[in-house]
Order: C-alpha cells, then sequence, then structure tokens
C-alpha cells in the first residue's frame, strides 16, 4: 500500500533530483467541476496501466454539472491507487493532492497522508476564491498545513506563458491547466508523454491550435518537474510495474464491463438482446455503451419513464429477445410492479441497480450498497427474485453473463447489483476468451404437448421452469398475465389450492437455482475459525486487503464474498457455521447483515458506512482488530 | 411443427374460456366486431398478440385464440413497444380503456403514439371506472356523481381523439360498440394503416354509467347527432338535413340547415387534414354532433421500422466478432516472463 517510500540514490538521473522509490502510491486530483479533472484523471489512468502497473481508481464527483464556481460543493476529484503490487482499493489515504483551488484543498486535504505532498495552485487563491472556500487567510502562508508538505505555484500563469504563442483567450487557455498539471504528474512518476500527444491529437483533429496548446501546456508541466529548481518536496517517484498474469490487458470501468457483459451473456443465451431504460445517474453509462453496439444484435430503447423500460424488456422477453432494464435505486423502485409482472409470467429478464445512496434522490454520484432490502424483499406478494452482485469493475462482467444464464434457463427475472463506485471505477482487466465460455443456448417450445392443449405453465421437472413460447409460433397461441394462473393451464384462477400450489412452485422454482450455482469459496483464510468478514458487492477490495493485513498480523481471520445475493449458496450457512464470529461490512446500515441472520439464525456483526465513499481498509482492519479482542 | 389451418370463421378467434363481462356489457359487441373482423383482413391467430393493461376491457385477450399479455395498469403500450420491437412481424392490437390509457397509462400512450408504433389502440370509452366499482375516470363530464365524487365531479374529461391527435397520432378514428356494421371497417382501416392507429370506441357500461352515450347513441336520437364522416364525402347528417360548414370569419365550425339539397357550403371531409381533424373532435356535443368515422389519418413511417433501418444500416461492414470487441480501448499485453 501506499506507505512503503524509501528514498535511492538515483546516479542516472541527472544532478538535481532524488528519487523516491514506491511499492505503490495514492494520486488524488481534485480541482473546480469546469477544472477537467475526471478527464485529468482518466489520462493518468491510461498512462498507468501503459507503464504496466496495477491500478484501482475513483472517480468522485458532484451531482451538479457545472456548480458555481469555485464552490466547495463543486469540487470535482479523482483518485488513482498504483503500483508494483497488487491493487484492490483507491487507496486509504492519497500520498498527493494537486488542489486546483482553495475550495479543492479545503475539502480534501484531511484525506491526505500525515507527511503527503500538495501542489497547489496559488493562481487560484485568489482573496474571491479563499472567501468561497472558507477560508480567512490563506491556508498556505498561515501554517496550517503544516502536516504536509506543500509545494505552491502559480500553475494558471505557468500555463498562460506555455500557450501564448497560440493566442487563445484567456479563458480558453487556462482550459489548459489540466493539461500542464497532467505533465507534472506524468513527470512525477516517470510517465511516456507520447500516447497522451496523441490522443490530444486526435481529440482535437477540428480544431490543432487547441491541440497544440494542450500539448505545449503538457509538455511545459513535464518540463518544469524536469527543470524547476524548487527541490524540496517535489521529487520523482518510482514505481515499477506490477507482477500480472501473462497476457492482454485493458482498462474497464464497471459501466462498460457490464454492458460487455450483458453482450456475451445475450450471445451465449443465442438471442438478441433488447435494452429497455431510461436515463439515470449513475447507471446511464450502461445504456450509452450498449447503444453503440447494435451490430451485436443489441436493441437499445430510451423508455418515456422507468416503468415504460422494465415493460418493454418484458414485452421484448414475451416476443423472444433477452429483455434487460437498467437503472439505479429510485428508478428500481418504479420498476416494482413490473417486476412482479416478470414474476408471476415467469419471462427472462435482467434488471441492473447501479446503486447510489438514498433514499428518494438521495446521493445521485454518490456510491452505496442499500438497496439490497429492495431487491430481495421489494416487491408486492410473495415474489421470489434472483438477486447476483458484482464486486469490481471487471466482475461485472462475468456477473452479467451469470444474470443472463440464470434468466434464460430458468424462466426468472434476475436483479444484479452494481454501485456507482463500481460503475466509474476503472482497473486493468485481463481480457477473456469468449471460446473459453460455455453457451447456454435459451429453448423456445415450438410443439404442441401430446395431450393436444397449449400448457405454457408446465414445469420441467428439474429446474421447475415452464416453456418459453414466443408469439408466432403456430399452433401454440395462449394467453399469459399478471392474473394468478391455473397450474400448468396457464388460463386464470383464482382457487386458493391454486395459489398455494403456484406460489409453492414459484418459491421452488428460485429457491432450487441455488442446485445450479457455484457452492460459496472462501476467498482467504481456512473454512472455519475465529472470524469470518463476509462482504458482498464493492467492499470486496479493502474487506480483502484489511483481512490480508490482518493475516500478516497473525489474526485467525477469514474473508468470504458472496456474488450470489439470492438464492444464497446452499453451502454458505454451514461454512459461516464454522466460525466463532462473523462481521459484515457495507455500504448500507445492514442489510446482508439481516438476510444472514433470517437465515441461518447466526449472530452476524454490522460493520456499516454510508458517507458515499468506499471503506478505507483501515476501517475493516480496525473492525477485525475489534472483533477479535 | 403443427398445422396452419386456414381460420375463416369469427369462431375460430374466440377461445374456450368463459367471459366474465357484466351481462349487457358493451364489451361483448366490440369483441364481436373484433372476431368478426380478423378473418377479413388476412390475419394469422399465430402471428396476432392482443397486449392489454389492466380494466374490464383488459380482459379482452384472454377471449382471443391468438397470443396475449394482460399485462399492469396503463403499461400496455410499453408493453407492446417491446413485442414489436423485438418482432416486427407481429400484428399488435392494444386493448385499453379510459382509466388505463388515459389516466394511470396515458404517459404511455402519449410517447406510443407520437413514436407511431405500428400497433391498434383500441380504447373503450366507458366514461366510468367499472372494474374498481364506478367511480369517475379521466374522461367522465362535469358533474358525474360517483362514489368517489358524491357531489358531482368538478374536473374537466379529456376528450381521447383530441388527446391523440395533441399527441402526433397519424390515424385516429370513432365508433361505437353497437356499430356492428360501422365498427369492422374502421378496424380494417385501422389495421391497414401503417403506424399507431388510435381508435375510440364508445363502450356503455350497464352497470355503473348506462346509456351515458344515449344523446346519439339511442336510436331514436343517433341520426340528428351522429356525424359519419367519409373521406372526399360532405360532412351531412340528420337524414342530409343539416351539415358542417366552416365559418372563416370566426375561424370555427358551425352547424349549417340544407336548403333544397344544396351542400356546397358544406366541408368536405379530408381525412388527411390535421386542422380539420382537430376541430372535428373539439366540436361540443349537443350544439355539434358526434363525429364517428375515420376521423384523421395521414400515414408516416412507424417507429419499429425505423429502429430496424437504422440498426441494419449502422451495422452494416462493421465485425461482429466479440473478443475483437472485449480487445477495443485502452490495452496493453504482458509477456510471459522468462
Amino acid at each position: 500500500m501506499a506507505t512503503a517510500f524509501k528514498t535511492v540514490s538515483n546516479d542516472n538521473d541527472g544532478p538535481h533530483k532524488e528519487q523516491t522509490q514506491a511499492e505503490a502510491v495514492v494520486v488524488r486530483f481534485a480541482g473546480d467541476s469546469g477544472d477537467g479533472m475526471q478527464l485529468t484523471g482518466g489520462q493518468f489512468t491510461l498512462s498507468t496501466a501503459l507503464a504496466g502497473e496495477d491500478f484501482s481508481t475513483f472517480p468522485d464527483f458532484p451531482a451538479e454539472i457545472r456548480a458555481p464556481q469555485g464552490t466547495t460543493f463543486g469540487v470535482s476529484a479523482f483518485q488513482i491507487n498504483f503500483g508494483s503490487i497488487d491493487i484492490d482499493t483507491a487507496g486509504d489515504a492519497p500520498d498527493v493532492l494537486v488542489a486546483m483551488n482553495p475550495a479543492a484543498l479545503k475539502t480534501n486535504v484531511r484525506d491526505l497522508r500525515h507527511g503527503g505532498l500538495v501542489i497547489a495552485d496559488t493562481g487560484e487563491f485568489t482573496a474571491r476564491n479563499l472567501a468561497k472556500a472558507g477560508y480567512d487567510v490563506s491556508p498556505i502562508d498561515d501554517g496550517s498545513l503544516g502536516r504536509w508538505q506543500v509545494l505552491a505555484f502559480d500553475i494558471s500563469k505557468l500555463t498562460l506563458e506555455a500557450v501564448k504563442p497560440f493566442g487563445l483567450g484567456n479563458k480558453e487557455a487556462l482550459r489548459c491547466k489540466n493539461m500542464w498539471t497532467l505533465g507534472l504528474a506524468l513527470w512525477m512518476f516517470d510517465r511516456d508523454r507520447a500516447p497522451l500527444t496523441a490522443w490530444l491529437r486526435s481529440k482535437f483533429a477540428k480544431n490543432p491550435v487547441l491541440a497544440d496548446a494542450n500539448i505545449a501546456a503538457l509538455n511545459a508541466g513535464h518540463a518544469y518537474g524536469e527543470t524547476a529548481e524548487i527541490g524540496g518536496p517535489l521529487k520523482q517517484f518510482k514505481v515499477d510495474p506490477a507482477v500480472s498474469a501473462p497476457g492482454f490487458y485493458r482498462t474497464v470501468t464497471g459501466g462498460e464491463s457490464l454492458a460487455l457483459g450483458l453482450v456475451a451473456g445475450a450471445k451465449l443465451a443465442g438471442l438478441p438482446m433488447f435494452f429497455g431504460s431510461y436515463p439515470i445517474t449513475p447507471a446511464s453509462p450502461i445504456l450509452h455503451a450498449l447503444a453503440k453496439l447494435k451490430e451485436f444484435g443489441v436493441t437499445t430503447f430510451q423508455a418515456e419513464d422507468e416503468i415504460a423500460a422494465i415493460c418493454s424488456a418484458i414485452g421484448a422477453s414475451y416476443a423472444g429477445q433477452l429483455g434487460i432494464t437498467s437503472s439505479s435505486g429510485p428508478g428500481i423502485a418504479l420498476k416494482g410492479e413490473a417486476m412482479g409482472l416478470a414474476i408471476i409470467t415467469e419471462l427472462p429478464l435482467v434488471i441492473v441497480n447501479s446503486q447510489r445512496g438514498g433514499p428518494s434522490t438521495g446521493l445521485p454520484t454518490k456510491t452505496e450498497q442499500s438497496d439490497l432490502y429492495q431487491a430481495v424483499y421489494g416487491r408486492n406478494g410473495d415474489a421470489p427474485m434472483v438477486v447476483l452482485s458484482a464486486r469490481s469493475p471487471s466482475d461485472c462482467f462475468d456477473v452479467a453473463i451469470e444474470a443472463c444464464r440464470l434468466a434464460t434457463q430458468f424462466m426468472t427475472p434476475v436483479l444484479l447489483l452494481t454501485d456507482g463506485y463500481i460503475a466509474n471505477a476503472a482497473e486493468p482487466w485481463l481480457v477473456p476468451d469468449m471460446d473459453d465460455y460455455a453457451p447456454f443456448p435459451a429453448v423456445f417450445h415450438t410443439a404442441l404437448p401430446a395431450t393436444g392443449k397449449v400448457a405454457p405453465y408446465v414445469r420441467d421437472p428439474a429446474t421447475l421452469k415452464r416453456p418459453w413460447i414466443k408469439p408466432g409460433t403456430p399452433g401454440l397461441m395462449h394467453r399469459i398475465g399478471g392474473i394468478e394462473k391455473g397450474y400448468g393451464t396457464g388460463h386464470i384462477n383464482y382457487e386458493g389450492d391454486n395459489h398455494q400450489r403456484m406460489t409453492d412452485a414459484r418459491h421452488d422454482k428460485i429457491e432450487g437455482i441455488a442446485n445450479f450455482i457455484p457452492e460459496q469459496a472462501v476467498e482467504q483464510g481456512a473454512a472455519g475459525g475465529k472470524l469470518v468478514v463476509v462482504g458482498w458487492g464493492s467492499t470486496y477490495g479493502p474487506i480483502r486487503k484489511g483481512v490480508q493485513r490482518a493475516r500478516a498480523k497473525g489474526h485467525d481471520v477469514s474473508h468470504v464474498h458472496i456474488r450470489h445475493i439470492w438464492p444464497l449458496p446452499k453451502n454458505l450457512g454451514e461454512l459461516l457455521k464454522g466460525f466463532d464470529k462473523v462481521l459484515v461490512p457495507e455500504m448500507n446500515t445492514g442489510q446482508l447483515k439481516t438476510v444472514l441472520r433470517d437465515q441461518f439464525l447466526i449472530d452476524a456483526k454490522p460493520l456499516n458506512k454510508v458517507t458515499g465513499h468506499p471503506f478505507k481498509i483501515a476501517e475493516i482492519e480496525a473492525a477485525i482488530e475489534e472483533m477479535l479482542k | 411443427m403443427n398445422a396452419v389451418t386456414p381460420i375463416t370463421r369469427p369462431e375460430d378467434w374466440a377461445t374456450d374460456q368463459e367471459v366474465r363481462w357484466c351481462p349487457g356489457c358493451g364489451d361483448y359487441a366490440i369483441l364481436k366486431a373484433v372476431q368478426r373482423t380478423m378473418p377479413e383482413i388476412g390475419a394469422t391467430r399465430e402471428n396476432t398478440v392482443f397486449v392489454s393493461g389492466i380494466g374490464c376491457s383488459s380482459r379482452f385477450p384472454y377471449y382471443m385464440e391468438t397470443y396475449g399479455f394482460h399485462t399492469i395498469h396503463g403499461r400496455a403500450p410499453a408493453v407492446a413497444t417491446g413485442v414489436k420491437l423485438a418482432n416486427p412481424e407481429l400484428d399488435v392490437w392494444i386493448i385499453t380503456g379510459d382509466g388505463d390509457g388515459l389516466s394511470i397509462g396515458g404517459n404511455h400512450m402519449l410517447h406510443l403514439l407520437r413514436r407511431n408504433l405500428d400497433v391498434q389502440v383500441l380504447l373503450f370509452n366507458n366514461e366510468i371506472y367499472g372494474l374498481t366499482k364506478g367511480q369517475y375516470s379521466p374522461t367522465s363530464r362535469v358533474g358525474t356523481k360517483s362514489p368517489t365524487t358524491p357531489f358531482g365531479s368538478v374536473e374537466r374529461p379529456v376528450s381521447p381523439c383530441a388527446f391523440a391527435l395533441g399527441a402526433g397520432a397519424r390515424f385516429v378514428a370513432r365508433t361505437i360498440d353497437t356499430a356492428q356494421k360501422a365498427m369492422p371497417e374502421i378496424l380494417k382501416s385501422a389495421h391497414a394503416h401503417k403506424g399507431a392507429s388510435f381508435v375510440e370506441i364508445f363502450q356503455n357500461c350497464i352497470v355503473y354509467n348506462d346509456d351515458v352515450f344515449a344523446d346519439f347513441t339511442a336510436k331514436k336520437s343517433a341520426p340528428a347527432n351522429q356525424l359519419h364522416l367519409v373521406d372526399g364525402a360532405p360532412m351531412l347528417f340528420d337524414g342530409g338535413a343539416r351539415g358542417i360548414a366552416f365559418d372563416a370569419a370566426a375561424m370555427a365550425l358551425r352547424v349549417v340547415d340544407i336548403l333544397d339539397g344544396d351542400s356546397s357550403g358544406v366541408l368536405i371531409h379530408d381525412v388527411s387534414s390535421k386542422l380539420q381533424a382537430q376541430l372535428l373532435v373539439d366540436m361540443p356535443f349537443g350544439p355539434f354532433p358526434m363525429a364517428l368515422g375515420v376521423i384523421y389519418h395521414n400515414p408516416a413511417p412507424s417507429f419499429e421500422a425505423a429502429v430496424t433501418l437504422q440498426n441494419a444500416t449502422v451495422s452494416m461492414g462493421k465485425s461482429t466478432d466479440l473478443n475483437a470487441l472485449l480487445r477495443k480501448g485502452q490495452s496493453w499485453e504482458v509477456s510471459p516472463r522468462e
């Protein structure tokens, strides 16, 4: 982690600078929403990937598109943790904070590691901006930043000088500040500028002057690090490439990987995909990604609302495609009634929930895991739902395929939980080969049963699924709907005994899926002992690292991470009962904890956090220590 | 495979299910008219899908020997959109009512019509909520007494056809449940129209709103109060004794008496004129007759055709190699260690 610095002498790198060797470094870029911090972070991530380092990112931006300039609520930040060791989280505390204005400093500096480095643009530390951030005097001058190393200089002015030859207006010229900063960061971490230059050329292909200006700013920032006679805290960090398994890698965000996984899942099912969705933060990137992939048999439909989005997907599944819908908590709430329709009509459907802070509109751009109850329980009637969860950006790919498999093989809606953190965070992905995945072709029924009567609710004895009969099939006309159906026939049936039988059948079908999913594995540690930390979703990284550290200290602790939330793996109860204590860290008030207690009558202890930020490793580690006291 | 037998009789379109509407309900007549129409439009049972929402009318699919989907309240247009986009070959009919289609599902109706999905929408308007036992609906007139408006409704009603025109519907027609001759012809025109066809059917709820349309549907009052629109023909009613004219100075329609068979000042119905259609659906009943028949018909490319075309066009020449897609983006290779 970002703690192992050692200064090494460097004979090859000129006389003027010392280099710091680091296993991993956490850098946070913070600025105004309009400063291009997400872009800077994204490009720094690319250079990190190209340098062969492992990484994990955390973009953290406000819900407002362009909040008033200089305000604390308008600060947009991008954190990246990268290094030569395996990286599971975006890092607990930044080692380097780049603060483009006083508000960015104010909202971010307290997270900085003691002794970490602040790089601040003094050009933005004007009286007006200081006041907006709530500073009476500049923190750069008043000694309040004493815990950290501070490097303050006028990046604005340096940028203006660098781009002067291109004759840009003041506003446009200052927009190049982020590239200047990126140039400095590239120097600090010994990165190649060529890919960035190429990227800027293609981005500004229609405006070569802007390309030239941005490249000049990038080069000037880099040269500043190289030549500035400042010494002191500004030093180069040398980070070796990570030892990764051989293969082909790409960077991937959760949104991208989920979209690709859905495409792959539909292909493995042998079905065209219909994706009905309504824009909502942070789920929209999935719709954006799929809208471009029509050549893969994808139809995307931006519906008039969340209800129409899921209903159109149900209609498409009814007609024989793989219907998928996607949203975030508030939108999922609106889809509730239609989920019940998919459950009672037993049609395949995948529902993706990119969770965000709630309730109601809540925190649209901040991450949370508080929709687990909604996923498992949140419908009227006895309405069992298959629920899966993704643990990381790259994991979204496999979980999306699993969702498509279960939906089509069991004729059921499947709810896939991801979250805002996973959706936006990027990590390296060892790209899989589709030939390694076993296809699960969907089967449509086309023959009349021997009885001569169409029987849309006759169940497969092994899986209890009903046949999928699509309209257009001669001789098999039938009617389905949201009213209770007669067992086997599918005709309207209000009789009590029939309702009991159908309710039981729907329940047993979903419960039986536990026989067709992998047993729960233990991520780390023994399958029994003093303590197990049980997680789900995006808490994977911090739990993994927290358990790793505790184990390194000699603690008897294991890590179990659940992908199949409902039904739960059939060995999970026995597995958890093999531990004296169970700790469940979640970014909610204890939802999986409740499910585990209910299902297994175990004394699962919660560890909860809903600040919009992922758990820190240290927080998990401390909770482990506390439990083992 | 199963043999496809030619289906030529109305009873071939009936299911073995017992029809569960109240005795005397207007829905029976509509069901009969639809079952009579199906053999005449060259439809096949396997390629026909009836999609409905919730309400008395929405039980309709259970009685049609076709594919059928009885969905949830107000959402039939959304489900039908998915069905039609997934398989444009299917012949999709939406059955809805004034509550289902214009109250809880009003939003979906608006968007289905503006997108011009190629389906037939049959909106059974009985100006009341039947299945929930008689509450007023969005088409109920001011003063309607119901369990939720014991002192009379103070809400202004929506006109389904005006709503449809406003939403951009390109086929709008109006008929009456008992019009067993006129309705099949309207249904045929609606079916022939490529795009969203909106048909309002005045349907009598014998239990909760009996005779609410009697002013123009009763045998005695019908001739003087029904204007049967025929494209290209003068707008005459009351046995040809009266007609509809356009008062240019007032920019409004007015009723004129026809003297000596001279209908020269009477408007000629032009189904492609939106302005005329809007004037016709806005005619206040009483001073004016009720306009029936095909009010507006002005085809344009349908939604699912545009989607299918774009999907095909932008896919042309593109690789469908999924492995290649996965490898796009910012990538690098780690070689095996020596």
